[in-house]
């Protein structure tokens, strides 16, 4: 039987390219695995580059302490049922030995990953760190390379960018140097969505249309949790909504969504008026350069 | 929409390329806002971005500007990629600088494109770095070369300005060999000829660009010719299988190949590919290989057409493109990456420059430095297993690393 090719298989066939690319090049990479989707769907891609053997390499948690509790537990189940070594190193710690000073104990602690990960990048020597970033998320990602050097203090140069030819990727680090590598560059969020479908991936429940009680702020929903109260004289409505993006629980908000599988999402995305993170990030809105700011620091 | 019909559609990789100020930044924005691929939230940034800065219209420019250093200074710096797509076909954009001093964004760019899309100001005609767009598209490899005439709005939307510019043009690309490109007049700052005609350039009958590039079919030829498959990895779990992607031709079972460098020959027992209904792996798919006999094979090796395996070369001559700030050191020994397989190489003399004005090769005089296109004879400890470029991409290219940087020093094409 001859069956057609479409954009999905060429995008998966890139991007388990790609994984495979790390590991034939890298001695110790390691692949960030947040219980996210695009994460999701790296795993799945790993198992297509990989199986029957088992993954060249850990997958890494950097945990906020703020996340989603569905989230976490997800993350486990997907593990338990992959078989590979999870690595968690949690912001908290960081906030212990004093390498993370927050100013108020409630703040979003996304910026504060950066520095949890490049320590665990350190304590485990690794060379590289495979995410699941995407091109289409936001202007500065947009830039950057499949194959993105970080010099010692984990910094990306996005002046001096290494120039990427064909498919002929320069790995090469010296030590305490690392590459991010991002498989699914060139993936939409339309493209994880499908392939979620596709490939009928489980995600977090709250990928999907539940009864949530949110708060109106700048234009956003912002969830109740114990981190985020209602302030003095704000109101609280309960509402049918979804995450499109699982982050921080202080700085993600959940779009008003009757969607309740991923092809009803897809129906939705497809029809969405407003980018990814400009609907669900809170410190996406801080100023027109901001991820690349924290790019710049480091973050993922 | 998605949805009904999404797989039938092919992925069309293009690169815009064009002169500072020519409007590049402008036309992309276009595009994407034409095909709604502009969402309101960016919409919204934009608008009020403009009014900062004082323009009574949508600068479209500061949709695809992303890097605070260009924003200040007005210029692309680096490679951005976009995605938009139409019910005919999905599009991913590498929107490439035209200053300068970044030509190897260019190369970068163009290395992975299908279609260019050379842009020129019609008030303005033919510059120095129009010439070097040209020239790097053809040496790259793109078969569709689009020359969208912008501006036209600047001049009265004449077809005379049209016509002078084209004129211009296919002298050009007549005397570097290059086939005709097509050229189409438009306004990315109105949007006539780019997504809509408009109604100002009734007398062009042509397609509009986007109509253009939803006309090219990606690439079916590189499926069409002797199979090329470097291996990756080996996977030792169970029956012995060789994982990479597919670089060039289609592998089938039963097919009759050569390990390579060991030069034995074997059969195809097994292709595997991520969607298990399909038999066979065509360029461009990742696929896992199982032979009928196990041969010694590792990452680097290289799976071939018995009939028709590549040419083994210890020394062959190349076209580069020389990416670093720091010279070319003809003493040095790189590493050079071609398909999966890393080895060390050395120059063992250098032909000529190519003049980017005239295209013209002169002596190599005053050595080879940042942006230089050159023609070199390099050599190797072990032979190298390739094509010429100009018939196969994915086997006739390699890059050079610098050995005590590891940066990315230079592009090459097998010639």
């Amino acid at each position: 039987m001859k069956l057609e090719r479409g954009p999905l298989d060429w995008l998966e066939s890139e991007a388990i390219f790609i994984l495979r690319e790390v590991a034939g090049e890298c001695a110790n990479p390691v692949l960030l695995f947040s219980g996210g989707k695009d994460s999701i769907v790296l795993t799945r891609l790993a198992e297509k580059a990989f199986r029957p053997a088992r993954f060249p390499f850990p997958l890494l948690h950097i945990d906020t302490g703020h996340n989603f509790p569905e989230v976490i537990a997800f993350r486990d189940a997907r593990v338990a049922e992959l078989g590979e070594r999870l690595i968690v190193r949690s912001v908290e710690d960081s906030i212990g030995r004093g390498t993370v000073r927050l100013r108020s104990p409630g703040e979003s602690r996304n910026a504060a990953q950066s520095v949890t990960l490049l320590e665990a990048i350190a304590e485990f020597g690794f060379d590289a760190a495979i995410g699941g970033a995407r091109r289409d998320e936001e202007k500065a990602r947009a830039k950057e390379r499949i194959f993105s050097f970080r010099d010692e203090f984990g910094q990306w140069d996005p002046r001096n960018q290494r120039p990427e030819l064909w498919d002929l990727y320069n790995a090469r680090v010296r030590p305490g140097e690392h590459v991010r590598v991002f498989p699914i560059s060139n993936w939409t969020e339309l493209d994880v969505w499908q392939y979620i479908e596709r490939e009928r991936l489980a995600v977090p429940s709250i990928y999907y249309a539940h009864r949530r009680a949110v708060m109106r702020r700048k234009g956003l929903l912002v969830p109740v949790t114990p981190l985020t109260l209602p302030r003095p004289g704000e109101a609280v409505e309960e509402l049918w909504v979804r995450f499109r993006t699982v982050g921080d629980m202080t700085c993600t908000c959940p779009v008003e969504s009757r969607a309740r599988t991923a092809a009803e999402v897809i129906a939705e995305t497809a029809a969405s008026a407003v980018t990814e993170r400009g609907a669900t990030r809170l410190d996406d809105h801080a100023s027109e350069s901001s991820m690349e700011r924290r790019k710049r620091e480091g973050y993922f | 929409m998605a949805g009904a019909g999404a797989a039938e559609r092919g992925v069309v990789r293009f690169i815009t390329c064009g002169s500072v100020d020519d409007g590049k930044s402008t036309l992309i924005g276009r595009l994407l806002h034409d095909t709604r691929a502009v969402l309101r939230d960016q919409l919204a940034a934009v608008a009020s971005a403009s009014r900062r800065r004082g323009l009574a219209m949508l600068d479209f420019s500061l949709l695809t500007d992303g890097l605070e250093a260009e924003r200040a200074q007005g210029i692309t710096i680096d490679v951005a990629w976009r995605y938009f797509c139409t019910p005919r076909r999905r599009f991913i954009i590498a929107d490439t600088p035209g200053h300068e001093q970044y030509t190897r964004n260019m190369v970068t760019a163009a290395s992975t494109a299908d279609a260019a899309v050379i842009l020129l100001d019609a008030t303005r005609g033919l510059r120095a770095q129009s010439r070097r767009h040209l020239l790097i598209a053809h040496l790259l490899g793109i078969r569709h070369v689009i020359v969208a005439v912008n501006k036209l709005d600047l001049a009265a939307y004449a077809r005379e300005a049209f016509d002078a510019v084209r004129e211009e043009f296919d002298r050009v690309a007549a005397s570097i060999k290059v086939p005709a490109p097509r050229f189409i007049p438009i306004s990315a700052l109105h949007g006539d000829m780019v997504v809509e005609r408009g109604a100002r350039l009734g007398w062009y009958e042509g397609p509009t660009l986007l109509e253009a590039l939803e006309a090219i079919a990606p690439l079916e030829t590189a499926a069409a010719l002797p199979l090329r498959f470097p291996v990756q990895l080996v996977c030792r779990e169970g029956a012995r299988a060789l994982m990479g992607r597919v670089a060039a031709g289609t592998a089938r079972p039963g097919m009759e190949v050569v390990a390579l460098p060991s030069g034995r020959r074997t059969r195809i027992r097994d292709v595997r590919l991520p969607d298990p209904r399909r038999e066979q792996a065509a360029a461009g798919d990742s696929a896992a290989i199982v032979l009928e006999d196990e041969l010694d094979v590792a990452r680097g090796d290289m799976i071939a057409d018995a009939g028709c395996p590549p040419r083994p070369a210890r020394s062959f001559e190349a076209r580069l493109c020389w990416l670093a700030e720091e010279p070319l050191d003809p003493r040095s020994r790189y590493a050079l990456k071609h398909t999966t397989r890393t080895l060390a190489a050395k120059f063992a003399s250098l032909e000529s420059r190519v003049d980017v004005d005239t295209l013209e090769p002169r002596p190599v005089v005053a050595g080879v430095g940042a942006n230089d296109i050159f023609r070199a004879r390099l050599a190797a400890p072990a032979p190298l297993f390739a094509d010429a470029y100009a018939r196969c991409r994915a086997t006739g290219a390699f890059i050079l690393m610098d050995e005590a940087t590891h940066r990315t020093v230079a592009a090459g094409m097998i010639e």
